[in-house]
């Protein structure tokens, strides 16, 4: 087991230095450099060298990606152009809003989409099975900022419910919770559909196994191998994709907090780029992409945990 | 004697077609795509205005005989911008979808069929590309080079590659071990042949699938990053852009969202459906297993 997590984790690792290099790397071959984003075409050439050097984009790219390496292990990811902040502190202040987003989302998708597959599976080709199979495909592949776009227009302008604008006033949950509504349904909307399909696939898989038609014949009530036995498997793919759908709910969150002008790692970044903040759009992108590595690899050894195949290495 | 007919025996694609429409999903499914892509193509021939012609007097109309989806607030015919808003969309999903399966398929292959220590390179790039949430990479590439169309492209089209790549490398893993392959194999056959001949035809299928399941996803990200104004420059039409001129405007009129939204979820919907009723054809054992 530990081995097994140690390996993921070591994988996770190679696997981050390698994105941060292909990313820098790709900033650097592609047209467009970070000090004219940032100062405009008109800049003076000593305003423009000055920046370079304090940026560090003067010295040879290898020492340039050292030094990012260097400094990204210090926490350090340069400094705001406009208020000399560290991006760092501007970047970690919005995650919070961006994760609350997401786990309310994934939260209320899962459990409504766990109890529609296991319905669906166990009353199978039943009217309600076939009903939740045709609304999940329908629903699954809707992009989330139309989801958003409908439910702002028509919960929050045309019928009022629920706020348009913002995260509510930061020492009232409550309030904070009627501003997640809208944007949570947004987010979550296609993912009760996808986890339904799933559920009720891989339960369908696992009834037909070996131990499950053992418990039959041992006279186990079915109630008790439905929910015990073949739930507690049936949900392990879902965690595996709720880990791998990490940087799909990172996209929507983007797209989310666009619309109801929510605070965020998307609005940050959208913000970021109009003002030309260029070091704070890459800091960004890149505590994201560490979101992501780290939520994958968090479902793989959830997963591991869970089900002893995996661990003994398939 | 008599003359026995035989039924003309169908060819393989006719037999597809023809799983397809008893499929009543596939045929919605195949009904809408058709729609969609024709009203693309024939946008100059469908459209009842010039979709960027500016009309000051008929500025934010509700649907009408005249505007069937209303107007803009420069009074440009709604109807007419969604129908060439298509001709984006599609012009952005092809070219995408075909790069990265191109990629995917090539270093798919190299994966499956070739030495351990290259598959594995191969597989951790794979994996490192997909760890690159894809809007916000998008968003750090636009943040350089300026919004554009092609940035769109070959963004989506770089993460996109491990999902194809993915799928190729497993298929040509199973195949590799097929008695055809072996026998094949013994009788002298070089890599490239058994790459071309064999190989290919057989992951073709469940490529398509993946590609009808993946339109949807690229052209929402088109129209997202347009919406975002990162994607296509006014005052070209897209979805997205729509959506954009609609969200500003949405205490003014509902009819922009409405009506930029609705040609995103046919597509999804179309697609989608075509996909699942496609992959029931080509594939029964992946039933359930689409998606994300």
């Amino acid at each position: 087991m530990l081995s097994y997590i140690l390996r993921r984790l070591g994988l996770s690792a190679a696997i981050t230095v390698l994105a941060v290099a292909l990313l820098f790397l790709i900033i650097h071959m592609i047209p467009g450099d970070p000090v004219s984003t940032i100062l405009g075409p008109k800049a003076s050439p000593e305003l423009r060298a000055a920046l370079e050097a304090r940026m560090g984009l003067d010295r040879p790219l290898p020492v340039q990606i050292g030094l990012f390496f260097m400094n990204m292990l210090r926490g350090d990811l340069g400094l705001d152009v406009f208020s000399n902040r560290p991006v760092t502190q501007i970047v970690l202040g919005q995650v919070p809003y961006t994760l609350v987003l997401i786990l309310v989302s994934i939260l209320w998708s899962a459990v409504l989409g766990i109890a529609l597959g296991c319905y669906s599976a166990v009353n199978r080709n039943s009217l309600g099975d076939r009903l939740t199979g045709v609304l999940s495909v329908s629903v699954i592949a809707v992009p989330a900022f139309v989801v958003s776009l409908y439910s702002l227009l028509i919960f929050a302008v045309k019928l009022q419910w629920f706020p348009a604008i913002g995260a509510g006033a930061p020492a009232d949950w409550g309030d904070q919770l009627h501003h997640l509504v809208l944007p949570s349904l947004a987010i979550g909307l296609s993912w009760v559909g996808y986890i339904a399909r799933l559920v009720r696939a891989s339960m369908l898989e696992v009834m037909g196994e070996g131990h499950i038609r053992t418990a039959r014949a041992f006279g186990l009530p079915e109630r008790q191998i439905t929910y015990g036995y073949a739930l507690r498997l049936a949900i392990l793919p879902t965690v595996t994709v709720i880990g791998v759908g990490m940087g799909f709910l990172l996209s929507a969150a983007v797209f989310t907090e666009i619309v109801f002008s929510r605070p965020g790692l998307g609005k940050l970044v959208i913000d970021s780029i109009t003002t030309r903040n260029y070091p704070v759009v890459m800091g960004s992108v890149l505590v994201s992409t560490l979101i992501f590595v780290a939520s994958t690899t968090l479902a793989d050894i959830v997963n591991a945990i869970l089900d002893p195949r995996i661990r003994a290495g398939k | 004697m008599t003359d026995i007919t035989l039924p003309k025996p169908r060819s393989e694609l006719g037999e597809i077609f023809h799983h397809l429409i008893r499929d009543p999903l596939g045929l919605a499914g195949l009904i809408i795509v058709t729609l969609i892509v024709a009203s693309a193509l024939f946008a100059p021939w469908i459209a009842p205005y010039d979709p960027i012609a500016l009309n000051i007097p008929d500025r934010l109309q509700s649907p009408n005989p005249a505007h069937l989806m209303g107007s803009d607030q420069l009074g440009r015919d709604t109807f007419s911008r969604v129908i060439w808003g298509g001709r984006v969309a599609l012009q952005v999903a092809l070219p995408t979808i075909a790069g990265a399966i191109a990629v995917g398929l090539i270093l798919g292959m190299i994966a499956g069929y070739g030495p351990k220590w290259l598959d594995s390179l191969i597989v951790l790039f794979f994996d490192t590309v997909r760890s690159f949430p894809t809007v916000m990479f998008a968003l750090a590439v636009v943040a350089l080079v300026g919004p554009s169309l092609n940035t769109v492209i070959l963004v989506i089209m770089v993460t996109s590659i491990p999902t194809y790549g993915r799928v190729v490398r497993t298929l040509t893993q199973s195949l590799k071990e097929a008695e055809f392959i072996t026998a094949e194999k013994s009788l002298g056959a070089s890599t490239a042949r058994i790459m071309g001949i064999h190989i290919v035809p057989n992951v073709l299928g469940p490529l398509a699938v993946l590609a009808a399941m993946d339109i949807p996803t690229v052209v929402g990200l088109e129209a997202g990053l347009s919406f975002l104004g990162m994607g296509v420059k006014p005052p070209t039409p897209s979805w997205g852009s729509l959506l954009n001129d609609g969200y500003n405007l949405i205490r003014n009129t509902p009819w922009l969202i409405v009506a930029g939204g609705i040609p995103l979820i046919l597509t999804t919907l179309g697609f989608t459906f075509l996909g699942e009723a496609l992959r029931d054809v080509v594939d029964p054992k992946l039933r359930g297993k689409g998606g994300k």
